[in-house]
């Protein structure tokens, strides 16, 4: 097999050339190449966090540190950037703060999990991205601890101070770095039309932005992903732009870059983001590749759908605009042909006016897909619905728009009636199927249910969610 | 004595640091995959059953063979031992034969130069079978009458009769679900052959004496040429009491074929699909009772899906017809256990062991009296306490240490038990779709294994010349602090710094023929076995050292300052290397039979307990009437450890336990496919409690007046399973929330685990009844 070779900073600042096949992970060559076992592989697919490293990138002046899940990133998508293992931090008789804290006040029992929540702590008390202002627990929703029941864990990082790090030598080692174009059997490009070229030359090739979902098929399918193209470094798919008309995001945006502006858009937004996943999944996974994927749950397109997201698609330059619900075609199909890409989104900013709301329904609030998710965008002047926009995931083959049940609320007035009368038209929209995650049964009941729920919050105000924070008094 | 109180500044009762906890945290406590390979070890995936129950017409691997990096494919009949890797019965083939009893059971073994290419090429063979029934649920199994022993009958009195008599009666129904174990650290071996034909395998297992003489078995080698060795588990919880051995003896097959080391180590999937859960129970029971509620008769009917193999079903079904009384007296019982054969995974221990089923199912009898007469369920639960003159179990052993009474009276009074349940009662006045409920329920756990002669233990004490400790025993780590509480109990004996007491690994050639480190019993069996192989040496030491500087050996006391005997105090050190010169032997055994205990299985009858331990919970939840959201608000817990010997690591054993049976109630859902298949195979399926699922307000103590009736290691108590039954109290304030959406119309049919789904049907049923 040809080297591949890319480059990184290990502990941010040794320099390591690496062989890097496109689908070897990231995990793997840590532990199998470089001795780093404090690493470990709980899952293999990003949900437990045990794996968990720091990233870093250049970005401005400085370097912007990220949680992530080593065990589902391809070893391509280290080349060129600074990165942190448990072992970059301390040694027994010598550890770092956040370790310190983590042994002194019992954070550890089987100490497998341990790693992981050390460098998503030590990710925390150094402002890395993702953890701003987020509570604690949500800094650690990413990570799975069997033993402790989180108490000592959730306490010991109260214990730990922000710290910022010293980033100089890891910015000199970066800037000096000239991240690979190409692997064997892999691309990077580092613009949009550079993408756009090598999509034309390799129609088939396969577009890997986080590798949150693609990561799977490597590593629980074991699929030989053919020629792929990482898209991570594609700095123009990253644009952020906030405006009077909305939001607007390029397709590689990832969920922790977009979380302060989806929550800015609505905070019913911000409140979908953080239950999404974990920051390390969070901190790879674009909303973009979300859409691309087509998942039948899509975490964030019923909520586009419902705000009237729309689509730029690109091939080539050519490029076409759609709203995001027509992309949908039907399970397991989108609308995109051999060559062409996402290449951003547009989220309208819903008026004043609008109610919106979002809601989640999955087993465990944290880490977890949904059973059914439901988007309500419902715009409400002098008594009468003058428009509304409805829209669930997990309800049929694809995230879809609720026709019957928006034709049922608008133009009425909002009351009891009508919201029934809409409630019973969702069966009319959606013949949702029975599988792990719930059954048609329920799904319609709780679907029907939310509207209902909005209803009442009108009408009576005070806590509607099991997670208002008010309950906790 | 062991109860003796130890001396000022001892170790034991100190709230020490988990041994490991700096390793855990700086990532070099070493766990099997991390020890490095040697370039020639061979990786190794198992190739699983794809379908359920089946006949193999033919497995054809010849693209297995063929596949890159592979060095050799093993079925069956490369087995030169025997096809057998059961606990007890004989029925769990390493390798299928001719039949295919589950999905997911381990038909052949590949071995590669790399993992990757082992686990790719496991999946090419052709694989051609004939279906057969497949019987997968409880109900199919009981219609089928396919079982993996007859139904055993507990029972004192005539149950039928009081029932029949009492004022009141009910009969209710509730099935409780099972559960993952999900250790963080998946199940791994690796076996090193030696040059003399002998293997020794590295293996994450609570039981290394049992994967020695399995591997054994498999290889056709006496149990001597096998050793086995665990430094520490990523997590166990019961799941690697039984479920190591294939793994161990996969490895060790082709360690022994190939002349090499091999390894092997389960993907999370094919772990979630090969290996055995928490069993899942249909409960069923009848009750008479008076008006306060006081049981008179009761009749239980448990039933578990077993699986397709026995492993330790009996023991674990035993041990769920021990807890059906929980706490509380019945007068006249009677509990018939159903062990259900089915064609799905075996099930196999888990913290609790079968204890938790059981106790659900007491608890379910407290709440259902309490909706059917309109009670506070905490004050039906009181009625129907053990007390004087009502302490004989089900299984006639008097219960001679009851503080249930006590705990729970300090535990309400603290956690204002009444002020919360008014303060939840206008909560829900004034709330229309939020609703909260709230439980107090207690613990009673039997303490010793079930099956008498496991209650054994031994350890190996070294002392060498310049004062250092090297202590081993047959318990193993699997995060639960065990090694630092051994390690404490020893430092005591020598009045040395625990730092001065070397952990090592447990070695089956260091401690033979031990038990699994389960049932709660690692630092009772183990503490008491080391502290009597360090108490042979300190003899011996004050013994040579009153020979040397005077007075009785008695009268020598070991001290953090150093050894005083006859008025001289010599450093701890200095003795040894005294002794050692006068020929004092510095090397011992330690060995410990709980005493004290029988039990006949065939009348279930008998002290099969050497003491309880005992834990109360207050569990405050909201539920969202609409959807069937549910969060646990606030939890209050008062728990009985003994005389702790270390309550840093008992507290965490108590919270830990508590949210493991907090998802085993709500979150964690195993769902099976139509031929059996788990369909939750993984994290991503398959919801374990994080961070946010904690209650933001947990108030966790340990007893302070507790104390062991029992002689035990330091007056201690057993804490590993019991504090997982506290989250009892979440399913019990579910249920009290359910209620509260439609009150007056009994007790909601609410089953474990109770999901957003499960609580909006339980509200949907609820209200469809007519009020009583």
């Amino acid at each position: 097999m040809a080297a591949s070779p890319i480059t990184f900073a290990l502990d941010g600042t040794t320099d390591i050339q690496a062989d890097a096949p496109a689908t070897r992970t990231a995990l793997d060559l840590l532990r199998e190449h470089l001795g780093r076992r404090g690493t470990k592989e709980g899952c293999a697919e990003g949900d437990c966090g045990a794996c968990t490293i720091l990233l870093g990138e250049l970005e401005g002046d400085g370097i912007a540190w990220r949680a992530v899940n080593s065990c589902i990133l391809f070893a391509p998508m280290l080349d060129g950037k600074a990165v942190l293992t448990v072992e970059s931090l301390g040694t027994p008789g010598a550890l770092h703060p956040v370790q310190q804290a983590m042994a002194d006040g019992h954070g550890s029992q089987c100490g497998f999990c341990t790693p992981g929540f050390v460098l998503s702590l030590y990710g925390r008390s150094i402002g890395a991205r993702g953890t701003e202002g987020a509570a604690v627990r949500d800094v650690i929703a990413g990570n799975l601890c069997r033993c402790t029941g989180y108490g000592p864990i959730l306490a010991a990082a109260e214990a730990t101070p922000p710290a910022p790090r010293d980033d100089a030598g890891a910015i000199e080692l970066l800037r000096g770095m000239t991240p690979a174009a190409k692997g064997e059997n892999w691309f990077k490009p580092r613009t949009a039309d550079e993408l756009a070229a090598l999509l034309i030359a390799h129609p088939d090739a396969r577009i890997v932005a986080g590798a949150t979902d693609v990561g799977l098929w490597v590593t629980k399918q074991l699929r030989d992903l053919g020629t792929v193209i990482f898209i991570g470094d594609v700095a123009d798919l990253r644009s952020i732009a906030e405006d009077e008309g909305g939001l607007t995001l390029g397709a590689g945006v990832r969920y922790s870059d977009a979380h302060a502006a989806l929550a800015r858009l609505h905070p019913e937004l911000g409140e979908l983001v953080r239950r999404i996943a974990g920051v390390q999944v969070r901190n790879s996974g674009t909303i973009g590749g979300n859409i691309a994927n087509g998942s039948p749950i899509g975490d964030m397109p019923p909520a586009l759908i419902a705000l009237g997201a729309t689509l730029v698609l690109r091939r080539g330059d050519a490029r076409r605009t759609m709203p995001l619900e027509d992309f949908f075609l039907e399970y397991g199909r989108q609308d995109r042909a051999p060559g062409e890409f996402v290449e951003r989104i547009h989220i309208p900013r819903p008026a004043p006016e609008t109610l919106v709301r979002i809601a989640k329904l999955s087993k465990r609030f944290d880490s977890d897909i949904s059973a059914l998710c439901g988007a309500f965008a419902l715009t409400i002047a002098e008594g009468l619905v003058t428009h509304a926009r409805v829209a669930f995931g997990g309800m049929a083959g694809t995230p879809k728009r609720a026709a019957a049940c928006e034709a049922a609320l608008t133009g009425q007035p909002w009351c009891e009636a009508a919201v029934e009368s809409a409630a019973a038209a969702l069966a009319q929209d959606y013949q949702p199927l029975s599988d792990l995650r719930g059954s048609a049964g329920y799904r319609l009941a709780a679907a029907a249910n939310l509207l209902r729920r909005i209803w009442h919050e009108t009408q009576h105000g005070g806590p509607v969610s099991v997670l208002d924070e008010r309950l906790d008094g | 004595m062991a109860d003796a109180a130890p001396p000022p500044a001892g170790a034991v009762h100190a709230p020490l640091r988990h041994d490991s906890a700096e390793g855990h945290v700086a990532g070099t406590a070493r766990y099997t995959d991390d020890v490095p390979e040697t370039a020639t070890t061979q990786h190794l995936a198992f190739g699983l059953a794809g379908c359920g129950h089946a006949r193999i017409v033919n497995i054809d691997l010849s693209r297995v063979r063929a596949a890159p990096l592979v060095t050799g494919v093993y079925t069956a009949r490369d087995i030169p031992g025997i096809n057998d890797v059961s606990p007890v019965a004989g029925d769990d083939r390493l390798l299928a034969e001719d039949e295919i009893l589950y999905p997911g059971q381990p038909l052949f073994i590949v071995a590669a130069m790399t993992r990757d290419a082992a686990r790719a090429a496991a999946r090419l063979a052709v694989v051609e079978t004939g279906p057969l029934p497949a019987i997968v649920t409880i109900a199919d199994a009981r219609a089928a009458g396919s079982v993996i022993e007859p139904a055993q009958r507990m029972a004192r009195g005539d149950a039928a009769a009081a029932i029949a008599n009492a004022p009141r009666r009910l009969s209710g129904r509730v099935s409780v679900g099972g559960q993952e174990h999900f250790y963080l650290e998946g199940q791994i071996a690796l076996a090193t052959p030696g040059d003399d034909g002998s293997m020794h395998v590295l293996s994450s297992t609570q039981h290394p004496s049992e994967v020695q003489h399995l591997v054994a078995k498999v290889l056709g080698l006496p149990d001597a040429r096998v050793t086995v060795e665990v430094r520490r588990m990523g997590g166990a919880f019961g799941g690697k009491e039984t479920q190591a051995a294939a793994v161990a003896a996969a490895a060790a097959l082709v360690a022994q074929r190939t002349g090499h080391p091999a390894k092997l180590r389960l993907d999370r999937d094919d772990d979630m699909a090969m290996t055995g859960k928490r069993h899942d129970f249909e409960i069923g029971y009848e009750a008479g009772f008076d008006e306060e509620g006081r049981i008179a008769g009761i009749r239980f009917d448990l039933a578990s899906r077993c699986g397709a193999t026995a492993d330790l079903s009996p023991a674990i079904n035993d041990r769920a017809m021990f807890h059906a009384d929980n706490c509380y007296f019945y007068p006249a019982v009677e509990i018939v256990s159903h062990r259900l054969k089915t064609h799905t995974v075996s099930n196999t221990a888990f913290r609790g062991f079968g204890g938790p089923q059981g106790m659900l199912g007491a608890e379910r009898v407290m709440d259902d009296i309490a909706a059917h007469l309109g009670r506070d369920p905490l004050d039906v639960r009181r009625a129907n306490l053990y007390g004087p003159g009502r302490d004989v179990t089900p299984y006639h052993m008097t219960v001679a240490d009851n503080v249930a009474p006590d705990l729970i009276a300090e535990l309400a009074a603290g956690a204002r038990y009444a002020e919360r349940r008014e303060a939840a009662a206008a909560f829900n006045a004034a709330h229309n779709i939020l609703k909260k409920g709230l439980a107090l329920s207690p613990v009673k756990f039997g303490i010793s294994f079930t099956t008498t002669h496991l209650n054994q233990a031994g350890a190996l004490v070294h002392v060498y010349t310049d004062g250092s400790v090297h202590l081993n025993h047959g318990g193993t780590e699997m995060g639960q602090g065990l090694m630092v509480k051994v390690a404490q109990v020893v430092a005591d004996v020598f009045g040395v710094a625990v730092e001065h007491v070397g952990i090592s690994a447990t070695r089956t050639d260091k401690v033979p023929n031990t038990s699994a480190t389960a049932a709660s019993s690692g630092a009772d069996l183990n503490g008491m076995a080391a502290f009597r192989a360090a108490d042979a040496i300190r003899a011996r030491l004050a013994e040579f050292a009153a020979g040397r500087f005077g007075g009785a050996a008695q009268a020598v006391r070991f001290t953090r300052d150093g050894v005083e005997a006859g008025g001289e105090r010599i450093p701890f050190a200095e003795l040894c290397r005294m002794a050692y010169l006068a020929r004092v032997p510095l090397s011992a055994t330690g060995f410990y039979a709980t005493p004290g205990i029988e039990y006949d299985r065939a009348s279930h009858s008998g002290r099969p307990f050497l003491y309880f331990a005992y834990g109360a919970a207050l569990s405050e939840v909201v539920i969202d009437t609409l959807t069937g959201e549910h969060r646990v608000l606030a939890v209050d817990i008062l728990h009985d450890a003994g005389r702790s010997l270390n309550p840093a690591i008992d507290l965490g054993q108590v919270e830990g336990g508590f949210i493991q049976g907090m998802g085993w109630l709500t979150t964690e859902e195993l769902v099976y496919g139509p031929e059996g298949q788990m369909l939750t195979h993984a994290p991503s399926t398959y919801k374990i409690p994080t961070a946010g699922d904690r209650p933001r307000r947990m108030e966790i103590r340990l007893w302070d007046r507790g104390r062991n009736a029992e002689p035990t290691i330091h007056r201690s108590k057993a804490v590993g399973e019991p504090p997982l039954m506290l989250a009892i109290s979440v399913f019990s304030a579910l249920t009290d929330a359910v209620m509260a959406a439609a009150p007056g119309r009994g007790l909601p049919a609410l089953d474990a685990p109770a999901t957003p789904e499960r609580i909006l049907a339980a509200i949907a049923e609820l209200r469809g009844r007519a009020l009583a």
